[in-house]
């Protein structure tokens, strides 16, 4: 997908860079350290580019630069699961990686499975098995799940609760997403 | 929790990570999956002023036979390596400990090199490592060198690996398929660092008598913990009850593991025995399916 459409958000303007990436690729390019670069990257099919700092995750690069807000930042440091996004396809936690290092990748975020009033199949059954209660934690376990049904269109409850293993939820107790993948699982075939 | 300000620049080939290396080695952090840097960045433990990031270069993440056994390049995910075939085929050890680490989710970025570099006591892969035979390749500016895993881990978090050094491969020799083995930890919730876990080889002969035992603890030390003793009483025996009964007390008199708020060392020393009888009935288990 080559979508020629530019994200409707834009970043805001970007921190004089002390050394940025030369703009000539030669074969030294990579040999100068940087403290700024520029990302050119898909998120949800879209094509973005922004320069950030090299610190930025990728986290907040979705979420401050990009505007998508639907990725959620819990503890910061890989445990809770909230950010989980996929990258190029595979669930990964956002905050355990820096925004230049998903340059020429596709990231989808939870914006990208379904609409207010046009749920996709998973996320129905989340909401019709009670599967959030506050939420904060359910667009880490939609994207963990939409790409274990994608790849695993009738999983075990082994194999559901190795991945929903990987997410913190305070509220629910777990069984009620468990219930609502599984429940995603049949009929439907994902997500 | 965000990192402090770093310089970055992430090589295209091994052999600008080398020149990197030897520019900025000295006060840089190589960078590899990232699921133990990159929290300890957050939260300011580790502060390098450069980060070479490895995830450019293509060429350091494969699984190869050789010699009978494997080579798994350094940047290989944790994931592709639990899901790889010749992995299974000839280091089953290795995806039963592989399977053990963190979450999918984790898995599907942190790398069999990385975790082994960055040498955690309580991480899986070393104890994995020190009992099969590893050999580990670091290259640098100034050649390549292989180095065993009693050489390579030298200490809490610390390895053999030079400021100038890259590990690119790990080598392992094939795992006897008579062989019997096992993998167990305990952890407060599955995925969490373990409090202690264990990794056993047996190999037993016709007579089901064990004639060689390995076993490889994690989390009571500062690195994989070997216990002789408890290798040299299986050896001659058939793995009976009384036999791991005599395992876990060597085990748990032998080892010698610090308490923090996680587990007193009582409670390691204790679960460790646990464990250590328990994995060496599996593998004994497992001897016998092949026989």
């Amino acid at each position: 997908m080559k979508p020629t459409q530019k994200s409707p958000r834009t970043s805001k303007p970007a921190r004089r860079a002390r050394r940025r990436t030369p703009a000539a690729a030669g074969a030294t390019r990579a040999l100068v350290p940087v403290t700024e670069s520029t990302v050119h990257l898909h998120v949800n099919g879209i094509e973005v580019t922004r320069t950030v700092e090299v610190r930025r995750t990728l986290a907040d690069f979705l979420r401050e630069d990009v505007g998508l807000t639907g990725t959620h930042l819990g503890c910061e440091h890989g445990v809770c699961g909230a950010c989980t996004v996929l990258l190029d396809g595979q669930p990964v936690r956002s905050c355990l990686m820096f925004a230049v290092q998903a340059g020429g990748s596709e990231i989808t975020t939870v914006e990208a499975l379904g609409q207010i009033d046009a749920l996709s199949p998973l996320q129905q059954a989340f909401r019709d098995h009670h599967a959030l209660q506050c939420g904060f934690c359910t667009p880490g376990f939609l994207m963990s799940a939409h790409a274990l049904l994608r790849d695993q269109p009738n999983p075990s409850d082994e194999q559901i609760r190795e991945v929903l293993g990987g997410h913190l939820c305070r509220c629910t107790g777990y069984q009620s997403i468990l219930e609502a993948v599984r429940a995603a699982s049949l009929g439907s075939g994902g997500a | 929790m965000k990192p402090a300000p770093f310089e970055y620049l992430a090589p295209g080939s091994r052999e600008e990570a080398l020149e990197a290396l030897r520019r900025f080695g000295s006060d840089g952090k190589l960078l590899a999956g990232g699921q133990s840097l990159v929290p300890l960045l957050a939260m300011r433990v580790a502060r390098p002023s450069v980060i070479i990031d490895l995830n450019r270069i293509p060429d350091l993440a494969f699984v190869k036979p050789s010699r009978g056994g494997l080579a798994i390049g350094a940047m290989t995910r944790q994931r592709a390596a639990e899901q790889d075939p010749v992995i299974a085929a000839r280091a089953p050890l290795l995806r039963e400990a592989l399977r053990w680490i963190g979450h999918p989710q984790i898995r599907n970025r942190g790398t069999v090199g990385g975790s082994l570099a960055h040498a955690d006591p309580s991480a899986e892969l070393p104890a994995v490592a020190a009992i099969l035979g590893a050999r580990f390749v670091l290259a640098s500016g100034r050649g390549e060198r292989i180095v065993d895993a009693e050489s390579f881990f030298t200490g809490y978090l610390t390895t053999t690996i030079e400021p100038d050094e890259l590990l690119t491969e790990v080598r392992l020799p094939p795992q006897p398929p008579d062989a019997g083995w096992a993998f167990t930890e305990v952890a407060r919730r599955h995925g969490d660092f373990a409090l202690v876990g264990v990794a056993v080889l047996l190999h037993c002969g016709d007579d089901r008598r064990c004639a060689e035992a390995r076993l490889a603890f994690i989390g009571v030390g500062p690195g994989p913990v070997r216990v002789r003793d408890a290798e040299s009483a299986l050896v001659g025996r058939r793995i009976t009850h009384a036999a791991t009964a005599e395992v876990e007390r060597i085990v748990a008199s032998a080892l010698d593991p610090e308490g923090d708020i996680h587990a007193s060392a009582d409670y390691r020393r204790h679960v460790a025995g646990v464990l250590a009888a328990r994995a060496v009935t599996q593998a004994a288990g497992r001897v016998r399916m092949r026989a």
